[in-house]
């Protein structure tokens, strides 16, 4: 099976303190450090185990700039056969719809049976896996806690639904579908697994060579614009409880009765 | 064969038998090597590990741990037997070789044993036999009817080894009373010949089955010395053929793994024994994964265990329920290279061992703390086997999630916390701390010609923060010229390294080692004993480094620190050992020292202290691993506080800080037991007068 993961690289949320910028629309850039959007490993692991059982190549692919090539090496480092950075200045500014354009290109260009995503990115809104699909007419799948595969290009997924219960489908390939994390136990990749991929060369896409017209990419053809950022101030909801262990743990009880957490 | 008694002479008793007994020589003696000789072949496959160096160091070993027996005595009652049963044997060794030889030469005597020599070396040897003898009653009743617990196999290690360690100590028992026999209806029919009789050693075996047999006939003697042989011979051989099979192949081995064991104290093996640093990228695969990847050595470990369960009775993961105990580590692995290196066929299938005979958390379930090292009487590494398999899992990606991403911010950030470098000297560079207390950042600008490597979690801690500011403090008050690395330091990667993460570790030593020269400081100091070892055993070329207390320790001899009495004096204060700087470095003395010092401190001891200290619960990486465990050691290391009727922990080591204060919450002795470290303690006591001009 082929399969593609469409990956991105964001600042790491546990080892940075984010900082609003002076403009006040966007996080501190300096001295921020990246990886792998977390779910998006997940699809990779899970891209690598399905490939375990059943054979193929597993492509990892991101759209950004030269500083992406570290998610996509540390991929690699997993056990993805291949990365591939797509990268323009038309891109940059892009909304999800222009990312999803941007991939559905890049997709045509190979023959891939399953294409996974992250369920979202972490400073992203979950829409690229959705609207990926569209673009291309393939079915599609959020959620994903699951995969099986079945004969006759099929798959058994289950998807996590509210309250914890699952669903269970069956899907066409090729399709997309967005993986959940927690579906797998992410390998481990140190430093030796990336020294060891360190000159295997990645390919690299442009928008003409992925014969994109730039005006329905970009900031440009973007119709969703972030406008501002901010950290919202502490609100009234929490109640800080200063009482000894004992009370505390009362009251806790009481609290979580009232609400109707304990029957 | 049994007209034999026939003959005048008592020597003449054996000459029948001399071809069968020449034939079981030959079978015994073949099978046994034929047996090693197998027992050899994974040894011969497995990695290189050279431990041909420093002979004179490995002799003092053997005499002090083998021929001294020196940590039985840790285990009074066992201990003493196994005593016994050694020096028995030593002493029996010739004897039995002797008796071996009469068989096919009637007239043999061991050169230097002839006459008086002779005589004395058989009385001697009399009572030998007939103290090993009664041990092995005793072992039997003990293993029977006592049952010491260390003994008992927890089901999901396999059976129970009861049979195997009773039929042993039976075999032994059978060929003491054969060689008593032997020796007595020797004596029995020399006596009614009416030749000069070989004295026996009065109420010795030997002498009491003389006594039993005065008064049978010659035949009859004649054949039981002709059947005493026949039963040592073969009860000699058996045993011989049969040790390597089970428990007892100590008995052959003991010398050799105590010759070849480790020299040196809190280091770890590298990746591969002769491959420097900088070609370890080339090598295709990392640490333990299949039985062929432990060294020679480390299979010689698994064949000289005794099974005596002390290093699981001292081991703290054993003690609170994780799934490790390390006698089954050795154990395990012995099963499996008699089930896949067997007598006859095909030997060696390349296993994966984890999943198979290994749990992964049953390896990332080890704190190193080394208690099982310290108590192992045959000198058996436990330490390096569990980095190594895990240095296997982590090359193959096999990594808990909860170890990622602390393992992530080490390598993007120098600390597990994933917290801004530039973040890690805001302890001592807090204003009214810099006021009381000013810390050189050294290398922009500033040099000093000490420095103190605080290491992440003194740095990031809120709470440990303390111990590095008291540290401060306390090199301040000593008037050294010191200073810290600041955003230059990254974690010194101690358990980076014993969790397997060998690359990692590689990186942040250099990063250190480089700004630690570029310092140009000639001596190191640091309160964190994990620290402490890795700048000791795991860097190279760096100056000399010490931990605090043993700078304070110095500086109390030299009278340099003075410290006020205690306030309150109603507190019984207990020291607990940290692993890495007690066990592993020797220092126990220092911080006593150091405590004993400060007038009014009442200090008691905790049972189990300095070597026998009990881990609390691990540093590092360790707090960030979620072991499957029923209780904390933590916790049970502050009941044994209690017990010994202390309620002031002190440390020296700001991880058993976290876990010991934990515990005590956990334990609900919160304000009834507390915790300091040492150099918080000093700092508090310190007297600090200014000089009294003249
Ligand atoms: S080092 Fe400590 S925790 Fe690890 S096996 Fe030995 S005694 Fe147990
Ligand atoms: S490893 Fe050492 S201490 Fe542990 S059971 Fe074996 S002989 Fe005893």
């Amino acid at each position: 099976m082929e399969i593609l993961v469409c990956a991105r690289r964001v600042p790491d949320t546990s080892e940075n303190e984010i900082e609003l910028n002076s403009a006040g629309n966007d996080i501190e850039h300096d001295e921020l450090v990246y990886s792998i959007n977390e779910a998006d490993n997940y699809a990779v692991e899970e891209a690598l185990q399905i490939v375990a059982r059943v054979g193929g190549n597993v492509t990892v692919v991101t759209v950004g700039g030269e500083g992406d090539e570290e998610v996509l090496r540390r991929e690699m480092a997993m056990g993805a056969n291949h990365g591939v950075l797509i990268t323009d200045d038309a891109f940059s500014g892009s909304d999800g719809r222009g990312i999803a354009t941007i991939l559905k290109a890049f997709v045509q260009k190979g023959n891939y049976d399953l294409i996974l995503t992250g369920v979202q990115a972490e400073a992203g809104g979950a829409q690229v896996g959705g609207m990926l699909s569209a673009l291309l007419d393939y079915p599609f799948a959020s959620l994903v806690n699951s995969i099986e595969v079945l004969d006759g290009r099929k798959l058994k997924i289950s998807r996590e639904i509210e309250g914890g219960n699952k669903e269970l489908h069956e899907i066409d390939l090729p399709c997309v579908l967005s993986i959940q994390t927690g579906i797998n136990e992410p390998r481990y990749v140190g430093m030796r697994g990336i020294r060891a991929v360190a000159s295997v060369p990645i390919p690299t896409f442009s928008a003409s060579e992925l014969a994109l017209d730039p005006s329905v990419v970009g900031e440009a053809a973007a119709k969703v614009k972030r406008v501002d950022y901010f950290v919202p101030a502490l609100g009234k909801g929490a109640e800080m409880l200063h009482g000894n262990r004992e009370e505390n743990v009362d009251r806790v009880l009481e609290l979580v009765a009232a609400k109707g957490g304990l029957k | 064969m049994v007209g034999s008694y026939l003959l005048a002479q008592v020597t003449d008793w054996l000459a029948s038998g001399r071809n069968l007994f020449l034939a079981i020589h030959v079978l015994g003696v073949a099978c046994f090597a034929y047996i090693v000789a197998r027992r050899l072949v994974p040894l011969l496959r497995a990695e290189r590990d050279p431990r041909w160096d420093r002979p004179l160091a490995r002799l003092s070993k053997v005499c002090k741990f083998w021929l001294g027996q020196w940590k039985h005595p840790r285990y009074k009652t066992a201990g003493t037997l196994h005593i016994l049963i050694f020096a028995g044997f030593i002493l029996l060794a010739t004897r039995a070789f002797t008796v071996l030889i009469v068989g096919v030469s009637e007239n043999f005597v061991m050169p230097g044993l002839s006459g008086e020599a002779g005589h004395i070396y058989n009385i001697i040897t009399d009572y030998a036999a007939t103290v090993v003898f009664l041990c092995m009653v005793v072992a039997v009743i003990r293993r029977l009817i006592f049952k010491p617990g260390r003994y008992e196999v927890p089901e999901r290690f396999g059976k129970t080894h009861k049979a195997d360690a009773v039929f042993l100590l039976a075999l032994i028992a059978i060929l003491m009373v054969a060689d008593s026999l032997f020796a007595a209806a020797k004596a029995a029919g020399q006596s009614q010949q009416g030749q000069p009789v070989e004295f026996l050693a009065v109420l010795s075996l030997p002498w009491l089955l003389q006594v039993a047999l005065a008064s049978a006939s010659l035949p009859t003697l004649g054949n039981v010395y002709f059947g005493a042989y026949l039963l040592h011979e073969i009860t000699f051989y058996f045993l011989l053929c049969y040790r390597p099979f089970g428990i007892q192949f100590h008995v052959e081995t003991s010398l050799f793994n105590v010759y070849f064991a480790k020299l040196e104290r809190g280091t770890l093996k590298p990746v591969k024994w002769g491959v420097s640093d900088e070609r370890l990228d080339q090598v295709k695969s990392f640490g333990v994964k299949t039985y062929e990847d432990f060294t020679w050595k480390h299979m010689l470990d698994f064949y000289s265990c005794a099974d005596c369960g002390r290093c699981s009775d001292n081991c703290p993961a054993n003690a609170v329920g994780r799934p490790l105990s390390p006698r089954f580590i050795g154990i395990k692995a012995r099963d499996y290279a008699y089930q896949h290196y067997p007598m006859f066929g095909r030997s060696g299938n390349g296993k994966a061992l984890i999943g198979n005979i290994y749990s992964e958390d049953e390896i990332w379930s080890c704190t190193t703390c080394g208690a099982c090292e310290e108590e192992c009487p045959l000198l058996v590494e436990y330490i390096d086997k569990i980095v190594d398999l895990r240095r296997g899992m982590v090359d193959d990606g096999n990594v808990p999630q909860s170890l990622q991403k602390p393992l992530k911010a080490l390598e993007s950030r120098g600390n597990p916390y994933g917290k801004m470098e530039k973040k890690r000297a805001d302890w001592a560079n807090a204003k009214e701390f810099q006021q009381v207390c000013p810390v050189k950042t050294v290398g922009k600008g500033d040099s000093a010609d000490l420095l103190y490597f605080v290491d992440s979690i003194t740095s990031y801690d809120d709470r440990m923060q303390s111990i590095g500011r008291t540290t401060a403090r306390i090199l301040d008050h000593l008037g050294e010229n010191f200073g810290i690395l600041g955003a230059a330091e990254k974690d010194s990667g101690h358990e980076v390294r014993r969790f397997g993460e060998e690359t990692l570790f590689a990186a942040l030593r250099d990063h250190n080692a480089g700004a630690i020269k570029a310092s140009g400081a000639k001596r190191i100091v640091t309160a964190d004993p994990h620290a402490f070892n890795a700048l000791k055993h795991d860097y190279k070329d760096i100056p000399p480094v010490q931990h605090i207390s043993q700078v304070i320790a110095s500086e109390v001899k030299a009278g340099k620190i003075k410290f006020n009495a205690l306030e309150n004096k109603t507190n019984v204060y207990t020291y607990h050992d940290p692993c890495y700087l007690g066990r592993h470095n020797q220092v126990y003395d220092d911080p006593r020292d150091v405590l004993d010092a400060i007038p009014g401190l009442k200090r008691v001891e905790m049972t189990r202290s300095k070597d026998r200290s009990f881990c609390c619960g691990g540093g590092g990486l360790m707090l960030f691993y979620e072991p499957k465990e029923e209780e904390r050691m933590g916790v049970k290391r502050v009941q044994m506080a209690v017990n010994a009727g202390a309620n002031v922990i002190v440390t020296a080591c700001p991880f058993c800080m976290v876990n010991i204060e934990d515990a005590i919450k956990v334990a609900g002795l919160e304000g009834k037991m507390s915790a300091i470290d040492l150099a918080e303690l000093v700092d508090q006591q310190i007297a600090r007068e200014e000089p009294q001009a003249a």
